[in-house]
């Protein structure tokens, strides 16, 4: 039975009669796990950099991945841009997006009590996710690219090219952003700012400009996920808050701040769920992460890779 | 101040003998998030624990005193206790989990959620409960199965659940236990270096919380008459819970009913009009901007600044 229902998930007829799990579905599984965790990870990279730096948390960081889908839809539908290319626009009107978010409405809200950042960016994710409900209308959408249908066989097992891509290109901007943030000048501002933001301040950093500069890389890191993973996952508004949760679940599990933590967290996250899915039933996937989750929480809360739990 | 809210208990019912019975619906709405935002109030405004789970504690009173009384006959009247004393273990494990080990904040806000969507996959994979097609009562409208053919009669219920538990609130507000509440929200470090045992009274208060959103769950049953885990144990509810508590002024006795009668109509009206003309969402549009302009501009909420302008 969950041979059948893997099978089918994987796109593939479902062999009759067939009730054993067997090695070849567990790899498959292993390995379509570790290809969607790229783009896990990269939607995760960007929350625990916002976090790292300002001690705020997203609350609106699934809905403005969906809005970096709908981008790429957008573009795909209108322009005919493959997501593959589209992604870089995406990015790049995120950055502009999170920019925003930061110098208008956190930066008001950086000292204020956590229950106060939480209730701000609440209110965010309610307005982007119920303004692409209004735009989009709530029936869900896949974008079409031409890489979708391709598929490469590996011996028993095959590879879905589009994943591939998916999992190439995250895993590139996941290693750009570390660059980024430790060989550049305002990389490095974002680390002293985030490690110490009095200390910053006192040698002359302009704070609030690396803190806009920061939630817009991690919006950046966002979209370009969105496009990425727009053409494998059909979306709409509500998926937003199923992703915010899951990038909750993945830097916590991974340890809040740490980028490491958020890249590993990320496959981690998607491999269990992925062989939830085999193991149990696909419905019952996401237990397995709130699992994991509660267990982190109560055990090690600073995460597998955190320093310390705030 | 005094005299407006007389003025308003004596109103309120003899209201349905007076409006029409979508005026009645409306307030049985409002009463109803009233009551549940009084009762996140205790452990999320006075406390000052957030949850974002409360949607679980509601859906187990739900399903609970709903299940008892298709499948075994027994009446909601009693089942709601069951209901509500089920929710309150659910409440007492989660506040064991999240105080005993210490947290707070964000934290302690996705252990709250993490509960509240485990319930939610285990109620939607669970199927003699319904899975996720949801779980359905037939009504017959038999006053004992907690069932009225008359609307004024969820009206009054309501009535008495938003009345009681908001005395309720107000009269623990003045006790040692409102105090204590309020100390911990405010400063826990200091609570304890004064000797209050603040493990004891955050789990007084999550488990009252609990108990009370747990039977506002059967009310919701039979009042909808349908249950579907993601819609009573959804991420979605637990925020309609918070924001009214939020908007009207968390941590005080009439912050969650002035939230509720201003953000209910609000849902409703948009429900009516914008949903006809194919606006979804846009009363969660409303609701975001107002969450975000309360939290920049008025953070105590909206209650404490009408009381400063009645009393001038």
């Amino acid at each position: 039975m969950a041979q059948g229902r893997g099978r089918a998930e994987a796109g593939l007829p479902a062999p009759q009669g067939l009730t054993a799990i067997d090695a070849t579905l567990v790899a498959q599984a292993l390995l379509n796990g570790v290809l969607f965790g790229g783009v896990f990870s990269l939607m995760a990279v960007g929350l625990t950099l916002i976090f790292g730096v300002m001690r705020v948390v997203n609350f609106a960081h699934g809905d403005m991945m969906v809005w970096g889908m709908y981008l790429a839809w957008l573009m795909a539908t209108r322009a005919g841009v493959d997501p593959y290319l589209g992604f870089v626009l995406c990015a790049a009107a995120l950055f502009v997006l999170g920019f925003l978010v930061q110098r208008l409405l956190v930066q008001r809200i950086v000292d204020a009590p956590h229950e106060m950042q939480i209730l701000l960016m609440l209110g965010v994710a309610l307005v982007l996710e119920n303004t692409a409900l209004l735009l989009f209308g709530p029936e869900p959408q896949r974008v079409r690219s031409v890489l979708a249908r391709s598929t490469l066989w590996l011996g028993p097992v095959f590879v879905d090219v589009a994943r591939l891509i998916a999992f190439g290109v995250a895993a590139l901007l996941t290693l750009a952003l570390s660059l980024f943030l430790f060989r550049t000048d305002l990389g490095r501002s974002i680390r002293a700012a985030a490690d110490n933001t009095y200390g910053a301040l006192v040698i002359g950093t302009d704070v609030q400009r690396v803190y806009a500069a920061a939630f817009g890389v991690g919006a950046a890191c966002v979209g370009a996920a969105g496009a990425l993973v727009s053409p494998l996952l059909p979306f709409s508004p509500p998926t937003g808050l199923q992703l915010s949760v899951a990038s909750f679940n993945i830097v916590i599990i991974g340890g809040m701040g740490s980028l490491l933590g958020a890249f590993v967290g990320g496959l981690l996250v998607a491999v269990a769920e992925s062989l939830g899915a085999v193991f149990l039933k696909p419905s019952l996937k996401e237990l397995v992460s709130f699992s994991l989750l509660v267990l982190i929480l109560l055990f090690r809360p600073a995460g597998l890779f955190g320093r310390r739990a705030s | 101040m005094a005299v407006a809210a007389l003025l308003v208990l004596v109103a309120l019912p003899l209201a349905p003998t007076l409006v029409g019975s979508y005026v009645v619906t409306l307030l049985t709405l409002i009463f109803f998030y009233g009551y549940l935002g009084q009762a996140w109030n205790i452990v999320g405004g006075y406390a000052g624990q957030l949850s974002a789970g409360h949607a679980a504690f509601l859906g187990i009173g739900a399903y609970a005193c709903a299940v008892l009384a298709v499948e075994k006959g027994l009446t909601p009247w009693i089942g709601m206790f069951v209901g509500g004393a089920l929710a309150a273990v659910l409440g007492t494990l989660i506040g064991f989990l999240g105080f005993r080990f210490g947290l707070r904040g964000f934290y302690f806000v996705l252990l709250t959620v993490a509960f509240a969507e485990i319930c939610r996959i285990v109620a939607s994979n669970v199927d003699a409960i319904g899975g996720a097609v949801g779980y359905y009562i037939t009504f017959t409208g038999d006053p004992r199965q907690f069932q009225f053919q008359d609307a004024r009669a969820y009206y009054y219920i309501a009535l008495v659940l938003m009345l009681g538990a908001t005395g309720l609130v107000a009269w623990l507000e003045r006790r040692r236990f409102g105090v204590y509440l309020s100390a911990i929200r405010e400063d826990e470090g200091a609570c304890e270096a004064l000797g209050v045992d603040t493990f004891r009274y955050k789990m007084l208060a999550m488990m009252l919380s609990s108990f009370l959103t747990g039977i506002g769950g059967a009310f919701y049953a039979f009042y909808v008459f349908s249950l579907q885990p993601a819609s009573v144990f959804g991420i979605p509810l637990s925020v309609e819970i918070i924001i009214r508590a939020v908007v009207g002024g968390a941590g005080t006795v009439a912050g969650p009913i002035v939230g509720s009668f201003i953000l209910s109509p609000l849902a409703e009206l948009a429900r009516h009009y914008f949903a006809q003309s194919g606006w979804h969402g846009a009363h969660l549009i409303v609701y975001g901007a107002l969450l975000i302009a309360v939290v920049l501009f008025l953070p105590e909420g909206a209650y404490p600044r009408l009381a400063r302008l009645l009393r001038r």
